[in-house]
């Protein structure tokens, strides 16, 4: 069981949903980073997404790739992420931590290595944005081997056909990408994500959580009513990059995580 | 050869893979689409109908065969082998582009899309791009990054004049790269109703193969050209990479002739170095994935991308096709690099020699045929792919001599 499960397993007891908080590593330097990051918990996050920066991420939206491209000038790297988290688990050794990015810095310092290096620093889960079911010889499985969760996105366009192959592998939880887009983009209506989260909880157990267009308190408490939580980064990431304070942009992802908690 | 030969042309395997190259590296959003193509490109393979159709259009509209050309005054200058051009600059938009977009376009009319967008680096793949869709009355964004938008000029207004919009990419430094990273976030944001029509041999499988298959076209006709010159195949094969479109069409059909020397030529900017000022994907990087494939890439050691350089916008690429990846890894192919001002010598040679300005993407096959040809017998046949024109390059090639561009 990784805390994930634990953290799932805690939520359903008290009949709440999951609030996720997405914030890129180093971002906008490392000893903010680390401060953001720590501050998390408090102002209510159920789970950390901790974003790998990547020069080149595909999926992402202009606030996340101007954060990754801040974080990479600032001398972040896969090393220090990972120095990040074992700086993060000497305060909190329950919320969990979900890395999630792009396969190539991965691929870079070897699979195995990796893995080793990221259970022992403390992450639960891994995102990887550009490897779907049919690549999931090259860490997919690897990671569930080592004891991490890999977490899988379904979108819009992953039809009944294909839902299966998507779910096969995943643990952890079921990230629903609520639009057809970027992070950051169009927002999500909770009146068409809500059958999307239906049809995929028919197929598995697994907690579904929602993310991509939301910013809002209002817009993560619909969500979260219709799934089993809602993730928000692009909103966060751009109120750090407007030159806020940490604690402001605490109080800031307090009244998001409120807002789905209130769900 | 022995009874066991293996044939170097029966990749991709099922997942794509050529070797340990290639594959399907996309997010979710587009895994569907991209299968959903592959699909459709596979019934198209074998569909006559299909093909009497790209033909019928090669022949009026693109004014294929492109002509084998001996070039006998450089053949004399340089002393040695027997120089042949592949003329691919003389199809309809300046260069071998055309012959994939082509067949893209024809799969996306049958898979009822009805905009297409395309990434482009020099904007020979953007005019090709905008030329079919303004053919066919379907609606073209093509993604430029800004640098090159700056120093291609002439092509950024031709795409306008065809009636396609270009967006000029301002992330990363401007370049290739970065266009193909902004046109795959409008394609994972307009699933329904876009087609992306990649202008190179990568991307996620199906492309690398998709386009090999359309530029073979280029292959095929020098085969049967230099059997009609010569009498036999060539004894080497020269073309510039960047993605590595207009070699793999030349490369493809010749693979199993194992006779023919094949050899790619990459970007090597201000040299292959250790400041990375080159393109030289295969020299100079390692195995990564980016853009949906696995390939050699120039990038740090934490797997970050590195821009290269090259004075030639079409050459601007960190990546390389997986099928040359795989080429180089068994052998199969040499691959070498040519440095700008090697190309801007070949470049110059060839319009003062020939009287054909050639394009600064195949001004680098040409310089290594330069310096290759002087050593080889009289008998040795040489054929480079003149994969593109140079009108779109005069004002770089203007500033790299110091010329003034005015009417005196």
């Amino acid at each position: 069981m990784t805390r994930i499960d634990a953290r799932f397993a805690d939520l359903k007891a008290r009949n709440a949903k999951a609030f996720v908080a997405y914030v890129m590593a180093g971002d906008p330097d490392a000893a903010m980073s680390l401060e953001l990051v720590r501050g998390l918990p408090a102002a209510g996050v159920d789970i950390i997404e901790l974003g790998l920066p990547f020069t080149d991420p595909m999926a992402d939206g202009p606030t996340i790739q101007v954060a990754g491209q801040r974080a990479l000038e600032g001398g972040m790297t896969l090393e220090r992420t990972l120095d990040l988290v074992r700086a993060f688990r000497e305060g909190d050794d329950t919320t969990p931590i979900v890395l999630m990015g792009y396969y190539n810095p991965i691929f870079s310092r070897g699979v195995d290595r990796f893995l080793a290096e990221a259970k022992e620093a403390g992450i639960d889960g891994l995102i990887i944005v550009d490897l779907p079911p049919e690549e999931d010889e090259e860490l997919c499985i690897p990671a569930q081997k080592a004891g991490l969760n890999f977490i899988r996105l379904a979108t819009p366009t992953t039809d009944e056909k294909r839902l299966p192959k998507v779910l096969q592998n995943t643990s952890g939880f079921v990230y629903y990408v609520s639009i057809t887009g970027i992070t950051g983009a169009a927002a999500a209506q909770a009146v068409d994500v809500g059958p999307e989260v239906a049809r995929i909880k028919a197929q598995t157990d697994l907690p579904v959580i929602v993310g991509f267009g939301i910013r809002t308190p209002d817009q993560a408490r619909a969500i979260a009513g219709v799934a089993d939580g809602a993730v928000v980064g692009s909103a966060i990431v751009a109120e750090l990059a407007s030159g806020k304070p940490v604690a402001e942009v605490l109080s800031f992802v307090k009244s998001l995580a409120d807002g789905a908690h209130s769900a | 050869m022995n009874d066991l030969f293996n044939s170097f042309m029966t990749g991709p395997d099922e997942r794509g893979r050529f070797g340990q190259f290639g594959g399907r590296f996309v997010s979710e959003t587009l895994m569907p689409l991209i299968l959903e193509l592959e699909d459709q490109y596979e019934r198209a393979k074998t569909d006559d109908s299909f093909w009497a159709e790209m033909h019928d259009l090669w022949t009026h509209y693109v004014g294929r065969p492109s002509p084998l050309y001996f070039a006998e005054r450089l053949t004399d200058h340089l002393g040695g082998a027997k120089i042949y051009m592949k003329r691919d600059e003389l199809n309809h938009t300046g260069a071998h582009k055309i012959n994939n977009v082509l067949g893209q376009i024809i799969l996306a009319r049958r898979m009822g899309k009805t905009r297409i967008i395309a990434e482009t680096g020099a904007g020979q793949h953007g005019v090709a791009t905008a030329t079919v869709c303004a053919k066919f009355g379907l609606k073209c964004v093509v993604y430029m990054g800004a640098h090159d938008v700056e120093r291609q000029a002439p092509n950024v207004f031709r795409m306008k004049l065809l009636g396609a919009e270009v967006i000029p990419v301002t992330s990363g430094r401007g370049t290739l790269k970065d266009a193909m990273n902004d046109a795959l976030r409008d394609w994972v944001t307009n699933v329904r109703d876009t087609f992306y029509c990649i202008g190179t041999v990568a991307g996620p499988h199906p492309y690398p193969a998709m386009v090999r298959d359309f530029q073979s076209i280029i292959g095929k006709e020098t085969k049967e050209q230099m059997q009609a010159a010569e009498g036999r195949l060539p004894d080497t094969i020269i073309a510039a990479i960047g993605g590595g479109s207009n070699a793999m069409g030349l490369f493809y059909p010749f693979l199993d002739d194992v006779s023919v020397n094949i050899i790619g030529v990459e970007a090597g900017g201000r040299g292959v170095n250790e400041k990375m000022e080159h393109c030289a994907s295969l020299t100079g990087g390692r195995p990564g994935v980016l853009h949906g494939n696995r390939t050699y890439l120039l990038q740090d050691e934490d797997g970050q991308i590195l821009e290269g350089f090259s004075i030639s916008a079409g050459l601007d690429y960190p990546g390389i096709g997986p099928e040359h990846a795989w080429l180089h890894d068994i052998g199969r192919a040499q691959y070498v690099s040519i440095t700008d001002t090697e190309a801007l010598e070949a470049f110059q040679l060839c319009c003062v020699m020939e009287g054909i300005i050639p394009a600064l993407e195949p001004s680098h096959a040409l310089a290594h045929v330069m310096k290759i040809a002087p050593d080889l017998p009289k008998d040795h046949l040489i054929c480079m792919n003149m994969c593109g024109r140079g009108d779109k390059d005069i004002f770089t090639v203007a500033k790299a001599l110091g010329w003034e561009m005015t009417t005196g």
